[in-house]
């Protein structure tokens, strides 16, 4: 560590402003405070401060993360192999080939979001911040696996610029920036975005996999299939097999990577809360919701909306549901900050997920619309919590009057 | 007597703390000194020149603004400097002790408020709203008092008090003459108090359960509009004290505490006393430590050539921070690097062990994103988070409806500590107090 330390230091005076690599000033801070925790001590206030810090607890939510992503890696090879009718192929052999293309998904992700947040911060002289560590990975989890990197970049530049850094970077934004990514996809280039293609890759990657795609082959996820069904929706597996909840609670069913699996998810979601990031109000209230509202639609099924006619239980398993609720709707920037606010907020989403889910048969998934609505609404949830405080005590004063 | 369970808060252990309650007295000091940064809302005007002699007791200046209100000298003595900083801002009064009992006698006829005003207690009080020195042309609405100390490594104001006790309730009958509602005395468990005309009111819970404003909101909040003065027991004795003898006493008892303390324990020793004196072969290593005028949270950094501040009852001394940069620092998994939040492992074994703190901030400040740490800290019926967004955005209509007049930076210091985006909370909330009221005046 000393070496790194004095190499750090060898090399400041030239990102200092005169020095050769002024420009990269704020990228070198970056660095600096990525590698050791700046020693800096409090001038005025409070002399002693909690260890917690905004760096750490973004790394807590990728790691929260980390069980979906390495899941979504198998299943990406899992539902290739399955596609090319050689499905005995080992499982290291499937999470390598799922890693191969995910990889440079991630590398395009962090690319591109990193360098316009280092742009953007020494533009304004200001240290880089952690926020796009955790949106850098969502990002991967949540666009499907064939969507084109240059697409990928594309939406990540204009989330990270017009979601993000116009409103003032971390902590500032209204939208979440990672569901912007997959909006600015899903309606600029909606064709890549459902249908049979984007969710299950088929071709090889540095010569693994690839092969001849089975005849019954269909890639599209339970959700797209109930959507265009007529009479009960019946949902397979790419090779035409009936899936049950279970195995949408298990994972390996299509879609986009870090969506599938229920079980990967609730391990996140046990880190969430554990560590007590992730509000649990929130939480639990858009499972409650989606629960609510999937029993409504149930109770009154309808042939012109075969998604009605999906159980409350299986609606919650199936697409972005779990995934939103655990590692969307808790962004606590995006969303309530009051108590009451998130119980409000939470059972929104869930609520609304179900709606444009079943009701609208544009959009097969109803999640990433009803997150972005609440973020929407979620200040002026807010403002009405708060006033009602701000009401209490104008009350206090007006009845001693 | 009413009992006020408070949830919110939280107790911050640290090494250093009293085991014997003996009392120790410090040798004479060398110099003796007032702040007037402690006196915060009013500006000095000196009426004693340097090299001038002055009785303890003898007012030293007043405030510009309204001459009744005056700073005495605690001790009988010369002036010996009057140390300016920046833009003539006076630093520090420093007096030259001659060890001479000169001692102002006031005469106990007059109006209690004259007394007190010209006796020098009045600016160890402060009124709500603004937390500053109470104006004297307001009659309070109410007086709260607080009887005991929840900050890290506070003294017992039981100790501090000593033999002051019994002039308590005398006390409690003179601020009562001067407002128009009660004297209201917050305890915690256990203690009593022995002042028939006061409303006594039991505190259970954490810190701040000890914070004269916390005590207040949990009982008789404070309305827009309205004034209340807040006070410590202490000063609520040396009040009753005054006006029994007719003499202020300056003595105190000062808790040195902390981990960079060989021995911590209570010492006897005047008011403004230098700490050249009182910490005289208390402190373990003076060059790597951080003293502390006060509690770790509120308290005032100072130097060892410095002087006791107010409230002159509390000396923390803790390492400054003498470690090299923490590699990789957020990632670490080491069960000693402290936090209340369980991203780090220190729940895992126990919160209410004494831990080591240096003044390191560990993280950059950055823009407020977890919900709920600051209303975790404040046990009020404010929403602190949308309190500090309106102070910082200077939105004043805002920070009145969110109750601006019922906080103190002070009850926002657990909330400083507590903070993920490290910001100043202690500093956003006392430049929002004053502006405040600069834009009332």
């Amino acid at each position: 560590m000393k070496a790194l330390r004095n190499f750090m230091n060898k090399v400041e005076p030239s990102f200092r402003p005169g020095g050769k690599w002024a420009k990269l000033e704020s990228v070198y801070d970056g660095m600096e405070t990525f590698l050791f925790t700046p020693n800096t001590t409090s001038r005025s206030g409070s002399h002693i401060h909690d260890g917690n810090d905004l760096k750490r607890t973004m790394i807590t939510v990728v790691v929260a993360l980390i069980p979906a992503l390495l899941f979504g890696m198998y299943n990406i090879g899992y539902q290739h192999y399955l596609a090319i009718g050689n499905s005995h192929e080992g499982w290291f052999t499937m999470f390598m080939y799922g890693l191969f293309a995910m990889l440079p998904v991630i590398i395009v992700s962090y690319g591109v979001g990193l360098g316009i947040e280092f742009i953007g911060a020494q533009i304004h002289h200001k240290e880089i911040q952690e926020g796009f560590l955790v949106t850098g990975i969502l990002i991967p989890l949540i666009v499907p696996i064939n969507t084109p990197l240059w697409m990928t970049a594309l939406a990540t530049a204009f989330a990270v610029i017009f979601a993000k850094e116009i409103f003032g970077g971390t902590g500032m934004n209204i939208f979440n920036v990672a569901l912007i990514t997959r909006a600015f996809l899903f309606f600029s280039y909606p064709s890549h975005m459902s249908g049979d293609e984007p969710f299950v890759k088929v071709d090889s990657i540095l010569g693994m996999g690839g092969g001849t795609v089975v005849d019954s082959f269909t890639g599209a996820t339970p959700l797209g299939q109930v959507a265009t069904s007529v009479g009960e929706p019946a949902m397979t597996n790419i090779l035409g097999e009936p899936i049950s909840c279970l195995d949408a609670f298990i994972g390996l069913i299509p879609g986009s990577p870090g969506e599938t699996s229920m079980i990967a998810i609730l391990i996140g979601a046990v880190i969430l809360l554990i560590t007590g990031i992730a509000s649990w109000r929130i939480m639990c209230s858009v499972f409650v919701g989606g629960l609510a509202m999937g029993a409504l639609v149930y109770a009154l099924p309808s042939h012109v909306y075969p998604a009605s006619m999906l159980d409350p239980v299986t609606q919650l398993c199936l697409g972005g549901f779990a995934f939103g609720a655990v590692f969307m709707a808790t962004d606590p920037v995006t969303g309530a900050r009051t108590k009451v606010g998130q119980y409000i907020y939470g059972l929104l989403i869930g609520v609304f997920a179900i709606l444009i889910r079943v009701y609208n048969s544009g959009y097969p998934e109803g999640m990433m619309l009803a997150i972005l609505l609440m973020n929407a609404f979620a200040p002026l949830i807010d403002h009405c919590v708060v006033s009602s405080n701000i009401k209490r005590r104008a009350r206090r004063v007006a009845t001693k009057e | 007597m009413a009992i006020v369970r408070l949830k919110k808060g939280f107790d911050i252990h640290l090494l250093g703390d009293i085991s014997d309650n003996g009392i120790v007295a410090a040798s004479r000091p060398q110099t003796v000194a007032v702040i007037p940064d402690d006196f915060h809302g009013i500006i000095p005007r000196m009426e004693k020149k340097e090299g001038e002699h002055v009785d303890a007791g003898e007012p030293l200046y007043h405030d510009k603004n309204d001459e009744a209100i005056k700073v005495v000298a605690p001790v009988s003595g010369t002036v010996k400097e009057v140390r300016r900083g920046e833009r003539r801002h006076i630093d520090a009064i420093v007096i030259a002790p001659d060890g001479g009992d000169g001692i102002v006698t006031h005469d106990l006829k007059r109006p209690a408020r004259d007394v007190l005003l010209d006796s020098g207690l009045w600016v160890m009080m402060r009124q709500r709203p603004y937390d500053v020195v109470p104006s004297p042309s307001v009659r309070p609405r109410d007086v709260f008092v607080t009887a005991f100390d929840s900050a890290p490594l506070a003294p017992d104001l039981d100790i501090v008090l000593g033999d002051k006790r019994q002039y308590i309730a005398r006390g409690v009958e003179v601020l009562g003459s001067l407002t128009d509602g009660k004297v209201r005395i917050g305890v915690r468990e256990g203690q009593t108090i022995d002042a028939p005309s006061a409303v006594v009111t039991t505190f259970v819970g954490p810190h701040p359960a000890g914070n004269v404003g916390v005590q207040a909101a949990n009982t008789v909040p404070v309305n827009k509009g309205e004034t209340v003065w807040t006070l410590d027991i202490v000063t609520l004795a040396r009040i009753g004290e005054l006006f029994t003898t007719g003499r202020v006493s300056h003595d105190t008892v000062v808790a040195i505490t902390g981990e960079m303390v060989q021995e911590p324990r209570y010492v006897k020793t005047v008011m403004g006393a230098d700490l050249e004196t009182v910490l005289k072969n208390e402190t373990t290593n003076l060059a790597m430590s951080r003293i502390i005028c006060g509690n770790v949270l509120t308290g005032v950094k100072v130097e060892p050539d410095q002087w006791l501040c107010a409230p002159y009852r509390h000396i923390t001394v803790i390492p400054e921070n003498n470690k090299p940069d923490e590699f990789m620092g957020w990632a670490s998994l080491r069960p000693s690097r402290f936090s209340i939040y369980r991203t780090f492992t220190t729940w895992l074994g126990s919160l209410n062990k004494p831990v080591s703190f240096d003044s390191r901030i560990k993280g950059g400040e950055r823009a407020i994103v977890r919900t709920g740490e600051y209303d975790a800290m404040l046990p009020m019926d404010i929403y602190g988070e949308f309190l500090i967004k309106a102070i910082i955005s200077g939105d004043i209509d805002k920070m009145e409806q969110l109750g601006i007049y019922e906080i103190a930076p002070e009850d926002f210091a657990l909330a400083e500590f507590a903070d993920t985006s490290k910001l100043e909370l202690q500093r956003i909330v006392r430049e929002g107090l004053d502006k405040l009221r600069a834009e009332m005046s």
